[in-house]
Order: C-alpha cells, then sequence, then structure tokens
C-alpha cells in the first residue's frame, strides 16, 4: 500500500457512511449518529496522517482508476490541501459530536446525519480535486447538502432563508460552470496543471480576464466576500445550530476561500488587478461586516455578519501576497474556524436552555451553565484579539505585514476592524455572560448542555488558547511554513504536479 | 457566432428571470433556464461544423469528431441540475404551506 492510496479515503469514508446510515437509521435509531462519529474520527485520522506524509513526500497524488492525467482526473494532496483538510476535518469531527447531543430536539436524525456526511464528502473532494470540472461537481454536493440542512428544521423562517440561499448560491455556481466552460475553450483541458501549464505567462488575456471575474463572482459568494454576503445572516438564524459552526468553521473556508486561492495563485497566477479587486472586496467585508453587526439583536445573526468581517481579514492577507501575509492568512483560517465554531455551538447551547436567540433574553450564563459561559468567553476573546488567544497572532501577522508590504491604509482599516469588533462582541457577550441571573427562568447546565455538546466546546476552547503554539517550531509549524510556500510560490505549483504526476 | 449571441439571451432571460420575478416557481424556472443556457453553451464550445459523433469504430480514421468531453461534463451538469431542481420545488412547497403563498414580497420573516 503506498501513502497517496489514501486519499480517495477521504471521500469514500463519507460517502459510505451516508449510504450506511440511510440503510440502518431507520431500522436502528442510534445508528446514524454512530456511524457519523466513526466516520468523521476516520476522516481525522486520514487528515492527520495525510498532515504527516506531506512533510516526508512533499505532494501526493492518487490518479483516479489508473487514467494518466490529462485524461484522467487526479487527486491531488499537498501541503495547502493538507493544511485545509486537517482543519476541516477536526471542526466537522467536533461538529458531529456536538450533533449527536443537538439534534436530539429532531425526528429522523438519520436523515441530519446522512447529508452532514455528504457534505463532508464535497468539503473532502474539493480539498483534493486537481480537475477544475470535478472540483464544481464537489462543491455542487456540498452546497445541495448544506442547503437540505439549512431548511432542516422546517420552520418558516429556515425554508425562506434556505430558498434564498439556495437561488443565490446556484446563479453563483452557473458563472462558475461558465466560466470553466470558457476555461476549457481557451485550454483544451480542465486539469487544474495542464490549465497553469498553458498559460505559463500569458495570463493577462481577455478570456482569462473575464474567467477571472465570472470565478471571482461564484467563488466571492460561496466565502460569503462583502457584496456577495446576503445568504449568509440568514442562513444561520434559524439552522440547526451545529449547521452554522459547520458552514463557518469548513463550508466558506474550504468552498470559498480556498478554492478561490488555489485557482488564483496556483493556477492563473496573481495578477496585480486581482489583488486589488480582492483588497477591496476584503475591505468592504471588514469594515460592512463588522458595523452592521452592532445593530444585531439576533445572536446567530451577529455571529454570522462578523464571520463576514472575519473572511475579509483572510482574504486581505491572500490579496496583499506576501509570504508573512499568507502565513498570517492561513493562521487566522484555523483560529477563525475553531474560535467561531466554538460561539456558535455556545450560541446553539444557549438556545437549546433558554429557547431564544435574542441577547436581551439571555443573561447571567456563567453563573448557570459554567462550561457554555466560560468556552464561549474564550471564543469571543479569541475572536476580538486579545493578547495570549490564537486569533490575536493571526490579526497581529496580517497587521504587520501589510504595513511590511507598504499598504498603511489597509493596515490602520485592519487595526480598526479589531477594535470594531472588540466592541461588539463586548456590547453583545458581557450582559449574557456576566448579567444578572435574575429574572430570567431557571435553567441549568444538565437542560442545554449535555456531555455531548461540552466536551467539543471545551476541546475547541483548549485549541483555541494553545492555537499561540503554532507559531512556536514544531510539526505544525513545519506544515503551516510549507503550505504558505505552496500559495506564495503561485505557478511553480504547476510544475511540482506535473512533475511528480509522470 | 449568433448561436453564441442567442446562447447569451437565454442565459439573460434567466437572470432577468431570477432577479425580477416575484413568484417564486417562476424563479425556479429562471434558475433553470440559466443552467440550460450553460450548458448549451459548454455543448456550443466542443461542436464542430458537420462533426459526427465521437464514437470511434474499428475501422474509422479518427477526423472531424465533436469534442466528447463537454458532452460527458453537461452530462454530469444536468444530473446536478435535475437535483437543484428538485431541492427548490421540494423547499417552496413547504413554503407554501407555511405562507399560504408564492409571492417573495410577502415571505419576509427574516429581518435583520
Amino acid at each position: 500500500m503506498t501513502p497517496n492510496s489514501i486519499i480517495p479515503y477521504l471521500v469514500i469514508l463519507p460517502l459510505a457512511a451516508a449510504f450506511l446510515i440511510i440503510i440502518f437509521g431507520k431500522i436502528v435509531r442510534p445508528a446514524g449518529s454512530i456511524i457519523a462519529s466513526i466516520a468523521s474520527i476516520g476522516l481525522f485520522a486520514i487528515s492527520l496522517a495525510l498532515s504527516f506524509l506531506i512533510t516526508q513526500y512533499g505532494v501526493l497524488i492518487y490518479k483516479v482508476g489508473g487514467w494518466m492525467p490529462p485524461a484522467g482526473i487526479p487527486m491531488i494532496v499537498d501541503s495547502y490541501s493538507a493544511l485545509i483538510l486537517l482543519i476541516a476535518n477536526l471542526i466537522a469531527m467536533l461538529v458531529t459530536f456536538y450533533s449527536v447531543g443537538y439534534v436530539k430536539i429532531y425526528t429522523d436524525t438519520w436523515k441530519y446525519f446522512t447529508l452532514l456526511m455528504l457534505m463532508m464528502a464535497g468539503v473532502n473532494g474539493v480539498a483534493v480535486s486537481g480537475d477544475i470540472f470535478n472540483m464544481f461537481v464537489y462543491l455542487e454536493i456540498a452546497s445541495f447538502a448544506t442547503y437540505a440542512l439549512v431548511a432542516f428544521g422546517n420552520e418558516s423562517e429556515a425554508l425562506e432563508a434556505s430558498f434564498k440561499y439556495a437561488v443565490m448560491s446556484s446563479v453563483a455556481s452557473t458563472f462558475m460552470l461558465i466560466g470553466i466552460a470558457f476555461l476549457y475553450s481557451h485550454t483544451a483541458t480542465l486539469n487544474m496543471a495542464y490549465i497553469g501549464k498553458f498559460m505559463e505567462g500569458n495570463t493577462t488575456t481577455k478570456v482569462i480576464s473575464f474567467v477571472s471575474v465570472l470565478f471571482l463572482a461564484g467563488f466571492g459568494l460561496k466565502a460569503a466576500l462583502a457584496p456577495f454576503h446576503a445568504w449568509l445572516p440568514d442562513a444561520y438564524t434559524k439552522a440547526p445550530a451545529p449547521i452554522p459552526a459547520m458552514s463557518s468553521g469548513v463550508l466558506i473556508k474550504v468552498l470559498g476561500v480556498y478554492a478561490l486561492t488555489r485557482l488564483f495563485f496556483n493556477v492563473f497566477g496573481m495578477t496585480g488587478p486581482v489583488s486589488c479587486i480582492l483588497m477591496f472586496f476584503a475591505v468592504i467585508s471588514m469594515l460592512g461586516g463588522s458595523i452592521l453587526a452592532f445593530g444585531q439583536s439576533n445572536i446567530r445573526r451577529l455571529l454570522g455578519y462578523s464571520s463576514i468581517s472575519q473572511v475579509g481579514y483572510i482574504i486581505l492577507g491572500f490579496a496583499i501576497g506576501t509570504p508573512l501575509a499568507v502565513m498570517g492568512s492561513l493562521l487566522h483560517i484555523f483560529n477563525h474556524s475553531v474560535a467561531k465554531s466554538l460561539l456558535f455551538m455556545g450560541a446553539g447551547s444557549m438556545e437549546s436552555s433558554m429557547g431564544t436567540q435574542d441577547i436581551k433574553k439571555i443573561s447571567g450564563v456563567i453563573s448557570r451553565m459554567p462550561v457554555t459561559g466560560y468556552t464561549s468567553l474564550i471564543g469571543a476573546l479569541s475572536i476580538c484579539g486579545i493578547p495570549p488567544l490564537g486569533g490575536f497572532w493571526s490579526k497581529l501577522i496580517i497587521i504587520l505585514a501589510c504595513i511590511q508590504a507598504g499598504y498603511f491604509g489597509l493596515a490602520f482599516i485592519a487595526a480598526f476592524v479589531s477594535i470594531l469588533t472588540l466592541a461588539y462582541y463586548f456590547k453583545a457577550y458581557a450582559p449574557m455572560l456576566f448579567g444578572s441571573v435574575e429574572g430570567a427562568s431557571k435553567v441549568s447546565e444538565k437542560n442545554g448542555t449535555q456531555f455531548f455538546m461540552g466536551t467539543p466546546m471545551i476541546i475547541l476552547a483548549v485549541i483555541s488558547i494553545a492555537s499561540a503554539l503554532f507559531l512556536v517550531p514544531g510539526v505544525m509549524n513545519i506544515l503551516l511554513r510549507f503550505a504558505t510556500a505552496t500559495v506564495v510560490n503561485g505557478t511553480a505549483y504547476v510544475n511540482i504536479i506535473l512533475g511528480s504526476m509522470k | 457566432m449568433s448561436i453564441y449571441i442567442l446562447c447569451l439571451i437565454l442565459f439573460s432571460v434567466g437572470l432577468y428571470c431570477v432577479l425580477r420575478k416575484r413568484n417564486l416557481i417562476k424563479i425556479i424556472i429562471g434558475v433553470g433556464i440559466m443552467e440550460y443556457a450553460a450548458n448549451l453553451f459548454f455543448i456550443l464550445i466542443g461542436y464542430t461544423k458537420e462533426g459526427r459523433s465521437p464514437i470511434y469504430a474499428h475501422d474509422q480514421v479518427i477526423k472531424n469528431m465533436v469534442d466528447p468531453l463537454p458532452q460527458a461534463v453537461v452530462l454530469t451538469s444536468i444530473v446536478l441540475g435535475l437535483a437543484l431542481m428538485l431541492l427548490l420545488v421540494a423547499i417552496s412547497i413547504r413554503i407554501y404551506e407555511k405562507y399560504k403563498t408564492f409571492d417573495i414580497t410577502k415571505i419576509n420573516r427574516l429581518k435583520g
């Protein structure tokens, strides 16, 4: 067994789990949660193993069906994919555990776990695919599962949000498909490495500019960048609580940010205009998200707007494109995934014990639900960027990179948005966590947070405290440095892949 | 060239339908038209004039065939479109049960 033959299991395992759950879920009641948990642990183990293998082998390629590229479809894991896979599968595993506790309020929980596993199959497929149309298909699988999961609660608002999200997202997908068609007509191949090879040196043709615009709109919507963000707060409001955690932590990172940066850095090669547009989008995301978050009274909408603003930071780092900025962005992907998933889980726990999403009606969480309260506090502090926690370091690196590259205005905006973030989190979370206990009905930890919901939150809180360790030399630092090199070296990716596909 | 412009017009009709219509079903039809236009465009890329079907038999020379890859790609894309269509129709049926209307201006319980 060669090391590259474990790559397809990233897609096979969740798909197999989904089908097994469909078969057994209806007969044996707990089958759904058991199979989904085992599959998600397996996925995390595979991605951990891959991230160790990457440091030895550099790049792993699996040719599906043994067909040689460009005719065949390759599955490629390099250091950037490995880092993203590690983050995505870590969050997915913890979200699955959380779901085991949370979905008891629904009937037919097996359908929920089937959709969750299909979503994971799509997400992992996007991260490993080396063929642009194949990537599109996986992206659609993950998106369809999400539309269904957003509507899972079957409340009127959830259905409305799901319809809105599905229509917007499918328009974006159509743009992507047209972009792929133009790209195919120009390069006569769908393999990403061969497309990159074809375009070596001449990235400024009109076709490529048009394709870039289509892809910016398409993947920008999946990443919830500011002009395309309208679906996100609605979709998060009434979905089952693990879904915003999954979407914010995994979906917008992999489907949006990863796919966008993979195509623009490694296949097309970053050009001046594209990075300028990305900077513009990043700035309006950061400012717009944090200003809109001020007026929110619904906890999930506030966190949703905060996600938009933090995605702005990530895209800003990539748009600047210096090694330091890209490293900051990759670190911020990790920190934001962990902290925001934690906050959404906390919001779900508060909601299921107090029965409301209104910030004004929730109070005294720390004294009544210590686990939820303290972990949410850590998550909020990490997003705000309070020094020892993870969010501080990644934001600091991005701001320093702005100054280093000479963009003083952007550095000022990033620092200013960081203060705004602190302000709206303080405004929302201080009364909720420390407010008076009197007046509200008596609820205890037991009511809202069981073992399955508490444990993932504690693990995520520990990770977001410890994520500063990313910056000290170690295994993760090596992975982060390799991933940064992969992104920064840009189209050198093409030659590496073509070299090892022989 | 004119066939590409017709394809663009079909796409624009779909986009107009999604953006301007107030009925959920008409929006779904608009999404469908957009996808058909995208699929048609992909097929047109692979078309060569007077081309024949890309089936390779023993005694045939590979000459003047249409490109088979867009056809394979569009087949997948049509299946994705079908799945999306089913999901959208199912959601809109549920929306009708809850709101008793298909008018999107009246389906506005989400605020903020």
